[in-house]
């Protein structure tokens, strides 16, 4: 069974582009257009893995991954987040706010995957 | 690839409706300047333009809409808070976003490096600079203590050894992952599937560490790992699989398959010294491979093979590489700042002791990293500056009582990273500084003439000057011949300034700015009487029309600036520097507001601004002595030499009135080759 990924992004484009990029790896793909939708998409979907974009309306990315870690069933739950910067900062902050590992936009098909196979709790 | 194609109709329907939230929050920006929601939307609109733009490679569009978001992003964290008075310049940001949408859209060429183009991208960024001082704290406080100086990892050494991999034994690791790691989403067994895409993985689990099931924590980590993996695997490769538990376990390389004739060190982190000037040949070397980079990119444009669209990746890429290789080796020099700070508690704690004050020092920003040479020659200022902050700014405990303050007084030092520079500050919640007293003190020792009247700007400039000292009494420890003049010499010969800013009653904060290296300054490239000429940023505050400056001639002493109630002087840089005669005409001059150490503001006039870039210092010491007016020179990318002004030179000249010495003839006639 393929990995179920949710990708959360505001940006059309750039969930157009997840959704491409994750379908053409081979993965079963659910988008959610900001932190809010993504709470929701994650009771619906159940995911194996969620990648979320920071800067975001309603709820932001680090306000997800706090929602996310508060609930014990999703603590272990594997979430990259899409950072425009490779600012060491940034990460710091993500990882300090629960996120698993980071994905640095834009970003390659190869290195998408790679950081997915890093944190997925199933064969890639 | 269709899909592509699809995506990139999708993006600029996206543009539109982002432009559109743009335009609806700045009209509401400008009702309501308060509501940070508003803000945040547009930020986020911006925001996602770049992201999409990077992501299909529309390069100026990701550079401006990056100019602009950087200025919303100070905005909405009240770094900037004038926003009635920025309103116009994110209007017109705002059009020129648009025609960048538009340009890619019809795929018609936008004239990124038009002059016009550049000149806005600068003002976003004079924009920022112009923010007042403020401490900062630096987000990146975990640090794993200060690191060897000049150690060169010797990780990518071994990893492009030239020896056939095959004969590489196998690596050997040891993983042992802390508690985080698990509540991070991480797990173990992600990372040993990732390894084994490298090569063949042999995985021991280390039981040693298991306790008792009485002993147990539910949520412990107690297990570790041995790991074998085929030697053909890179060692980068292998360490960026465990990045992002980097600071949730530990990864040791056990016994390193080095080439063969270097013997294999136990250490997990090895290093080598390096004589420093190998590095700054390296430096050296970059520099001009940056310039001829540059130089290569500019012939062809102008040859036209520039649009070919293998010419266009190709450069794209060698732009990439030198820029990173340019990075890299700069990181060489830079060394954590926390060996400095962490001196400095040493020093605050003396001289609370012999002042009687009870002062906590509180740092920030340790993890900063800086230029090796900065590190070493910002001790003794930074020492000055600090036991003046408790000397001076800091009152006794009783003042303090009396004063309804805390007893115990606080000096914070911090450092950041901001827009390009590394930014020091001393921020101490004492007596402020008595600017009465400081002029009373000035017209005492003769520096100014009795009856003189001087705005605060002007008297904080004071304590700079030679030979002034403000102790009412020697102490023991300031006032040891060292006075503030030293401390801005200091900073100055490291490319960088310190002004000060203060409020009476609540305390004082000094701020050092200096580049982050010593080979490379980031500067505004300016025209003047036919020449270019670069100003440093560090020294820039804001630029303008000449014709839209108010400015006034005020008899024998020169033309002057006003602007928001100060009066600033007005140097004109060409006659300054000897180009030209002294000119009043200021029809199509700009000029830039330099604010130099010490405080003095000046306004440089200039025939034009071309644009801000980051250009290699080369030094003119060796070859023509020093040159009044200018720092240094460097090479453009059309080969031709600009020199670099120094601006607190220039800003102390007598205005209107060429300096000291005329420039040599050959500085004059600058672009040869």
């Amino acid at each position: 069974m393929p990995l179920k990924i949710l990708a959360i992004d505001d940006s059309r484009t750039m969930r157009g582009m997840l959704s491409e990029a994750l379908t053409e790896a081979g993965f079963e793909t659910y988008l959610a257009e900001d932190g809010e939708d993504g709470l929701q998409k994650l009771e619906e979907v159940q995911p194996d893995l969620v990648i979320t974009d920071i800067n975001m309306p309603r709820l932001d990315g680090f306000g997800f991954i706090d929602a996310v870690r508060a609930d014990r069933r999703h603590r272990g739950l594997p979430i990259l987040v899409l950072t425009t910067e490779s600012a060491q900062e940034l990460k710091d902050r993500a990882r300090r706010a629960g996120a698993s590992g980071w994905i640095v936009k834009p970003f390659h098909e190869t290195k998408l995957v790679s950081a997915i196979r890093r944190v997925a709790a199933k064969e890639v | 690839m269709a899909g592509r194609d699809s995506l990139r109709d999708t993006f600029f329907q996206e543009c539109e409706d982002l432009l559109e939230v743009m335009w609806d929050g700045f009209t509401r920006m400008e009702g309501a300047p308060d509501d940070p929601e508003t803000i945040n939307a547009v930020f986020r609109a911006v925001h996602s333009i770049k992201g999409g733009a990077g992501a299909f490679g529309f390069q100026p569009l990701v550079r401006f809409s990056h100019a602009l978001e950087d200025v919303l992003d100070d905005l909405r964290n009240g770094k900037l808070a004038d926003l009635t008075g920025l309103m116009p310049l994110l209007f017109r940001a705002g059009d020129r976003l648009m025609d960048l949408v538009e340009a890619e859209r019809s795929g018609s060429a936008f004239d990124d490096t038009a002059s016009e183009h550049r000149a806005l991208l600068a003002e976003l960024a004079a924009a920022r600079g112009a923010q007042p001082p403020s401490a900062t704290p630096d987000p990146a406080e975990d640090d794993d203590g200060g690191f060897v100086p000049m150690a060169l990892d010797l990780m990518p050494l071994g990893a492009i050894g030239a020896e056939d991999p095959q004969d590489r034994a196998p690596w050997r690791l040891r993983f042992t992952p802390e508690r985080n790691l698990y509540t991070s989403g991480n797990d173990p067994i992600a990372l040993m599937r990732a390894l084994r895409e490298l090569g063949e993985l042999r995985v021991e689990v280390n039981l040693a560490n298991l306790p008792d099931w009485d002993g147990a924590q539910w949520d412990g980590a107690y297990l570790s790992w041995t790991l074998t993996l085929d030697g053909t695997a890179a060692r980068d490769d292998i360490a960026e699989i465990f990045e992002f538990v980097s600071e949730d376990a530990r990864l040791e390389f056990l016994d390193d398959p080095a080439p063969p004739r270097i013997a294999a060190a136990p250490e997990a982190r090895q290093s080598i010294r390096v004589d420093l000037e190998r590095v700054d040949r390296l430096i050296n070397l970059v520099g001009e491979l940056v310039i001829s980079e540059a130089m290569l990119s500019q012939s062809l444009t102008q040859s036209g093979a520039g649009q070919h669209p293998a010419v266009v990746t190709s450069l794209g890429q060698l732009k990439q590489l030198s820029t990173e290789l340019q990075e890299r080796i700069m990181a060489i020099r830079a060394q954590s700042i926390k060996p400095l700070f962490q001196r400095m508690s040493r020093i605050v704690r003396e001289a609370a002791g012999a002042s009687g004050c009870e002062v906590r020092l509180v740092t920030e920003g340790e993890t900063t990293e800086v230029d090796k040479t900065v590190v070493e020659r910002l001790a003794d200022p930074l020492t000055h500056m600090l036991r003046n902050a408790v000397d001076h700014g800091i009152e006794t405990p009783e003042v303090r009582v009396a004063a309804g303050k805390a007893r115990q007084g606080t000096v914070l030092l911090s450092a950041a990273h901001r827009s390009g520079q590394v930014i020091i500050e001393i921020v101490d919640d004492g007596a402020g500084i008595d600017t009465e007293r400081v002029l009373a003190k000035a017209i005492e020792r003769g520096l100014v003439p009795p009856d003189t009247e001087m705005s605060e700007q002007d008297i904080f400039a004071l304590l700079f000057e030679p030979g002034f000292s403000t102790a009412e009494k020697i102490s023991d420890l300031s006032g040891r011949g060292v006075g503030m003049d030293v401390v801005r010499s200091e900073i100055r010969a490291l490319g960088g300034r310190v002004t000060l800013a203060s409020v009476r009653g609540r305390g004082t904060t000094a701020t050092i700015s200096l580049p982050l290296t010593l080979a490379v300054v980031e500067g505004m490239l300016v025209e003047v009487a036919g020449e270019t000429l670069v100003v440093p940023s560090t020294a820039l505050r804001e630029t303008m029309r000449a014709s839209d400056a108010a400015i006034h001639r005020m008899g024998a002493g020169g033309p002057v600036l006003s602007m928001r109630g100060e009066l600033i002087p007005l140097v004109d840089l060409g006659a300054t520097l000897g180009y030209r005669a002294r000119s009043d005409d200021m029809s199509g001059r700009s000029l830039l507001l330099v604010e130099s150490s010490g405080n003095r503001r000046a306004a440089l006039s200039v025939d034009g601004i071309l644009g801000q870039r980051e250009v290699v210092i080369k030094g003119l010491s060796e070859n023509y002595g020093h040159v009044p007016g200018i720092a240094a020179a460097t090479i453009l990318g059309d080969g031709s030499i600009a020199l670099i002004v120094d601006v607190d030179q220039v800003a102390r000249a007598e205005v209107g009135s060429p300096m000291a010495d005329p420039l040599p003839p050959l500085m004059s006639a600058a672009g040869a080759r």
